[in-house]
């Protein structure tokens, strides 16, 4: 095992969002710095840094993470989805298509996190009840909106009704 | 009419319709462009603020060189720096009140800042403040504001005879008489507390100062008023052109707050002019709970005249009001801004209001959304509660008694208000009636009857909007203001640009933070053009060198309904009118002939007879000599709106603070758990009348979003202080921001009555519930347990303090799960422990007296130095949550009793806070090896106290653990190693290490 000391930068490949990068950080550097400032993704939100408000939230390696808790060299090798993943082709998907015609979002800086978790939780679960919704939507802080919209938005997303 | 005309005048027009917004599409995609997602110019370099971990202090001295000899640091800056090059803020207040960017021979407040680090990157920068050697004599504190303006309190300025640094009292009518004259006298006392709305998108400052044109290019999510911009330039000692300031096209959240990123703009520009190179800079939320802004809290006092049935006939107020160290400016904004309002919906003829601004030794107090109004109606909406009480009334009754009438708007208040339209009693009978009340009654009734604790509460409030300049100007005495000149109005400027292909453009001067004003803005000049939403591009961005801007612009006191949206109206309508002309040249008919409809300008008698949009707008610049005479070639439209009713105070301060006044009506029906002491809302109906609503899908968010906040307010939020002044709330862990879990559904009416003073008659209406929410819930739990004084936040401690007192023992078959902790006991921190070592005592001491071994047991420990005897120097990194810094640690040893026992006391200083206190260490010989017992009492501040007990507890653990470990592996070696250390040497950095993290075992 290589062991690294402060200042030596370790390379880092990974797939973000199907495409394979890399990048250079330094065994302190979190992966929420790495996504924003090397990988370009700035969609990866950074509104705490100490693991509560989950505007940093991604997906990797298949599970929910809150980025500014890991490390980027943890993230060697990973399959990580970030909210710039999610319309492809420009088309929002049915869960962003509902966050619109919902108002579910103001100023939007909580939004990929949000988004993250609920894709996430919706893999797991593909017909969620409406407790589950609150309960990962409840994982995440949002100062605008209040979140009766963002349930409202989901709730429609799921049952197929958003377009 | 033929019927084709009348099919298309039936078409609603864009304005008022429940429109998605035009921002959306970008924002769920992750292509926001918030203020640190923007590109910087290449070798732009990297600040770190350090602050202070004291209330109170002398800065006796600050050493950077060691930190200057970081690699990648490339200059530190400290507050003498910062004087030489700047002048201090403005301040509203005449008394000296000098605040720099940088703290200036003293810090006043636990995170004011104190040093600036640039370097390479921010992990250096970082690294480097914990390099920085600051000396510091603490001074005491004063937290309270009532202990503040006593006599013989510490001076937060002692330039300032007194920390009441200003006092206006004001009277209104006869309110001597009228209190002569009443049945009753009710008179009640109410604190508001100090919160903020935290935004989730912290500050952001990117400076570049250009030598060559000697100007400072800033980029920063600023949200207004741009009333800040001349303060900034007159402490940068530069004219305003010289301050490019320009906002990003998204900012993650504001409400009040991001006014406060002005002094860090100002730090940012003379960093980047000090280096030479463009200065990044961005808050980080510990920062940000720490000292980046709050709303102040306010004591008032309050009577009211009242007559038998329940008519109030005076108000006498006295507010006292906590601003923290210094008075930013544009405070004491939240006293003034509703001054006119005072009387808040009532028919109150007499009044009398004295206003005290107070200084303590807590962060400044600035900018927040409901501004003023939550602090007003706390006390006037607490107040009708207890006159229901006390003459045995309804309490909604009493609202009704007192309510401004129907049909007499627009109404000119005691104290100078003009509210424009309204009708109170239809918007109140509306939410109450359809059985709505009498609901809310029945399951009281039923909750009370199976023993439970529910109570009602009701509110109601006026929300003013677009506030008048000259408010503030009521601060000072007539005879002052006649001298200075009268401050009044307010402008709002927006821009509308039509390209030679008749593409549209609009921009205005709204730093939006979330509002969706760029959809507004487009319904609204769609409705002019006859276009749709989707062919109007709104960029608001600001830039204050090419932008249109005045003093007013910016986000905030809900100016954008009643201001921007008008000049963006008046902007399009004019174009419209240029373009009715130019079209009725081509088309050959009257102007008055033509419309602007589906993209096209036609005749409305002969539809047929038409041109395409473009093609007309395209004349004005292709063909501008054969513009009909008196048309101006170009398609350019800039619209000032500056509306008359924002007079000047008058010379008996009467002042019209608002342009408009919507009417908000609250009804609550919330219980409390007996046995957690949670307040559960149970129902919540707010009825709103907000004139007409542009768009009801994002005004409606607007009201949610308030809503949410102002339960945060009643329930939740808090910024705590011990009595020391160290800050306890300093993380989301801390400082608790409701989720979606906590949240009541909310029952949302509105009625209409459009004021008559805006041509597109609507209302602010992004603030009324942060202020009508904390009172209502308050009156409910008044209401449930039959109490006068209820504080707030009622979290589940301050609701068992009311029911079963403070000092009381938890329930019975609660069990230790409950134990309250008082927040006033602050990071005191206090306890005990012990644990094994498989090693006799006298090896256990003698390891914990040789430095060398001890520097290796030590987690974190870098240097370990025997400076006299007994008394050690050290420096250790630590852990605290996601707070990790160097601490600089003395230690001194007392009561050596080798090898049974040894006192400690010392201290610890670093960039994340200070600590000092004691503690006892035992060793006794076990079967095993020896037991080690500690007890230890120690207080910490600044940011390690500030991220809370919880996270304290578990890095204790984990040090604590990781100590012992190390120890047990030391003591092992040791046995083979030759001892090198004298035994006199010792270390009681161990129990002093878990005296600073230690947890409550
Ligand atoms: S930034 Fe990661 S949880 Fe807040
Ligand atoms: S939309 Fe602003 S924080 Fe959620």
């Amino acid at each position: 095992m290589t062991t690294l000391k402060p200042g030596d930068l370790a390379r880092i490949d990974l797939t973000l969002n199907g495409e394979a990068v890399s990048g250079h950080a330094e065994p302190r550097m979190l992966l929420a710095d790495f996504l924003r400032e090397k990988c370009g993704a700035t969609g990866v939100h950074v509104g705490c840094e100490h693991g509560v408000c989950g505007c940093c939230t991604i997906v990797m390696n298949g599970v929910a993470v809150r980025s500014c808790l890991a490390l980027a060299v943890q993230a060697e090798g990973a399959v990580i989805e970030t909210v710039e993943s999610l319309a492809p082709d420009g088309t929002l998907n049915a869960m962003q298509e509902a966050f619109r015609k919902h108002h579910a979002l103001q100023c939007g800086f909580c939004t990929p996190g949000i988004l993250m978790s609920l894709i996430d939780l919706l893999r797991r679960n593909p017909k969620p009840e409406r407790e589950e919704i609150v309960h990962v939507v409840g994982g995440h802080l949002c100062r605008c909106t209040g979140y009766s919209n963002i349930i409202d938005a989901a709730m429609d997303a799921i049952n197929g009704t958003a377009k | 009419m033929d019927a084709a005309v009348a099919g298309r005048e039936a078409e609603a027009p864009w304005v008022g319709r429940a429109l998605p917004r035009k921002e959306d599409a970008a924002l769920l995609t992750g292509k926001g462009r918030y203020a640190d997602d923007m590109p910087v110019p290449a070798g732009t370099l990297v600040a770190h603020i350090l602050r202070s971990p004291h209330a109170h202090a002398i800065i006796r001295n600050i050493d950077a060189a060691r930190a200057l000899s970081l690699p990648g640091v490339k200059a530190v800056l400290t507050g003498e720096d910062i004087r030489k090059v700047s002048d201090p803020f403005l301040v509203a207040v005449k008394e000296p009140l000098p605040q720099w960017s940088l703290a200036v021979e003293r810090v006043r407040f636990v995170g004011e800042p104190v040093a600036l680090i640039v370097a390479s990157d921010r992990y250096i920068a970082e690294d480097a403040a914990e390099k920085i050697d600051v000396d510091y004599e603490p001074l005491p504190a004063v937290i309270d504001p009532r202990a503040a303006v006593a006599v013989g309190a510490p001076l937060v300025h002692p330039d300032v005879k007194s920390n009441e640094v200003a006092t206006r009292s004001f009277t209104y009518g006869d309110p001597k008489k009228a209190f002569a004259e009443a049945d009753h006298v009710v008179a009640l006392e109410v604190e508001y507390p100090r919160n903020s709305f935290t935004p989730m998108e912290c500050f952001v400052v990117v400076a570049d100062y250009r030598a060559a044109e000697q100007t400072f290019d800033v980029l920063s999510n600023f949200q207004g008023p741009f009333s800040a911009h001349p303060v900034m330039a007159r402490a940068l000692r530069i004219p305003g052109n010289r301050l490019r300031l320009r906002t990003p096209q998204d900012s993650g959240g504001s409400f009040g707050i991001k006014l406060s990123v002005f002094p860090f703009i100002v730090l940012m520009g003379l960093a980047s002019r000090a280096v030479g190179r463009p200065v990044k800079w961005v808050e980080d939320r510990l920062e940000h709970l720490l000292a980046a802004s709050s709303g102040p809290n306010r004591v008032s006092k309050i009577e009211a005249a009242v007559m038998k049935d329940g008519r109030i006939t005076a108000l006498r107020m006295d507010n006292l009001e906590d601003y923290g160290a210094f008075l930013r400016a544009p405070m004491p904004g939240p006293l003034y801004r509703m001054h006119g309002a005072n009387t808040g919906a009532y028919d109150i003829h007499h009044l009398e209001v004295t206003n005290r601004i107070a200084l303590t030794n807590k962060a400044p107090a600035c900018l927040i959304r409901g501004f003023g109004g939550p602090q007003l109606y706390l006390a006037v909406e607490r107040l009708v509660q207890r006159i229901a009480v006390e003459l045995n009334l309804e309490h909604i009754d009493v609202i009704r008694r007192n309510l401004i009438p129907a049909g007499v708007f627009p109404y000119k208040t005691a104290a100078g208000a003009l509210y424009d339209s309204g009708d109170y009693p239809r918007a109140v009978e509306g939410a109450i009636g359809d059985g709505r009340l009498e609901a809310l009654k029945k399951r009281r009734d039923e909750v009370r009857a199976r023993g439970g604790i529910y109570g009602i509460g009701f509110a109601a409030v006026v929300e003013p909007a677009m506030s008048n300049m000259g408010y503030l100007s009521t601060l000072l005495p007539a005879a002052v203001r006649e001298r200075v000149g009268d401050k009044n109005g307010a402008v709002s400027l927006a821009t509308v640009n039509v390209d030679p292909l008749g593409a549209v453009t609009v921009t205005a001067d709204s730093a939006v933070q979330g509002q969706g004003h760029a959809t507004v803005l487009s319904q609204i000049v769609a409705d002019q053009l006859g276009l749709t939403p989707d062919d109007i591009v709104v960029n608001l961005e600001i830039d204050t060198q090419k932008d249109q801007w005045s003093i007013a612009s910016g986000t905030y006191s809900s100016r954008f309904s009643p201001g921007t949206a008008v000049a963006a109206h008046l902007a399009a309508e004019r174009i419209r009118n240029k373009l009715l002309r130019i079209a009725a040249k081509q088309l050959n008919i009257l102007p008055d002939d033509v419309e602007l409809a589906d993209g096209k300008a036609r005749s409305r008698t002969n539809p047929d007879n038409a041109l395409s949009f473009g093609r007309v707008a395209g004349t004005a610049h292709w063909s501008p000599v054969m513009l009909p005479e008196g048309v101006e070639p170009g398609l350019r439209e800039t619209a000032t709106w500056c509306p008359p009713e924002l007079e000047p105070p008058s010379k008996d301060d009467r002042i019209n603070t608002s342009l408009t006044y919507g009417f908000i009506f609250d009804m609550c029906g919330i219980e409390i758990d007996p046995v957690t002491f949670q307040v559960r809302v149970d129902r919540y109906i707010s009825m709103h009348d907000a004139g007409r609503l542009m768009n009801p899908l994002l005004a409606e968010g607007q009201m949610k979003g308030a809503f949410v906040q102002g339960l945060a307010t009643a329930l939740y939020e808090e910024f705590v202080y011990d009595e020391r002044g160290s800050f306890l709330s300093g993380s989301f862990a801390d400082y608790l921001v409701p989720t979606a879990t906590e949240i009541p559904p909310l029952e949302l009416m509105h009625i209409e009555t459009p004021s008559p003073f805006t041509p597109l008659g609507a209302k602010g209406l992004a603030e009324g519930n942060c202020m009508s929410v904390p009172v209502c819930i308050a009156n409910a739990v008044a209401d449930a347990l039959s109490m006068k004084d209820i504080p707030l936040p009622l979290s589940p401690r301050r609701v068992h303090a009311l029911m079963v007192g403070e000092e009381a023992p938890p329930p019975a078959g609660l069990g230790t799960a409950a134990k309250q902790e008082k927040p006033k006991d602050g990071r005191d921190i206090t306890g005990k422990g012990a644990f094994e070592v498989s090693a006799a005592p006298s090896e256990v001491w003698r390891t914990l007296l040789d430095p060398e071994a001890l520097k290796r047991v030590i987690p974190g420990c870098h240097e370990l130095i025997l400076e006299a005897p007994n008394a050690y120097r050290a420096e250790v990194s630590l852990g605290v949550g996601p707070v990790r810094g160097r601490f600089r640690a003395r230690v001194l040893l007392s009561d050596l009793d080798e090898p049974h026992s040894a006192r400690l006391s010392g201290s610890l200083a670093g960039p994340l806070g200070a600590a000092s206190g004691g503690g006892v260490v035992g060793l006794s010989a076990t079967e095993g090896g020896t037991r080690l017992v500690y007890d230890y009492a120690v207080t910490v501040s600044g940011t390690a106290a500030a991220v809370g007990g919880r996270l304290l507890d578990g890095a204790a653990d984990i040090i604590i653990r990781k100590f012992f470990e190390g120890l047990a592996r030391q003591v092992g070696k040791e046995e083979t190693a030759s001892p090198h250390a004298s035994a006199r040497k010792r270390s009681g950095i161990i129990a002093w290490l878990r005296a600073l993290f230690g947890g409550r075992k």
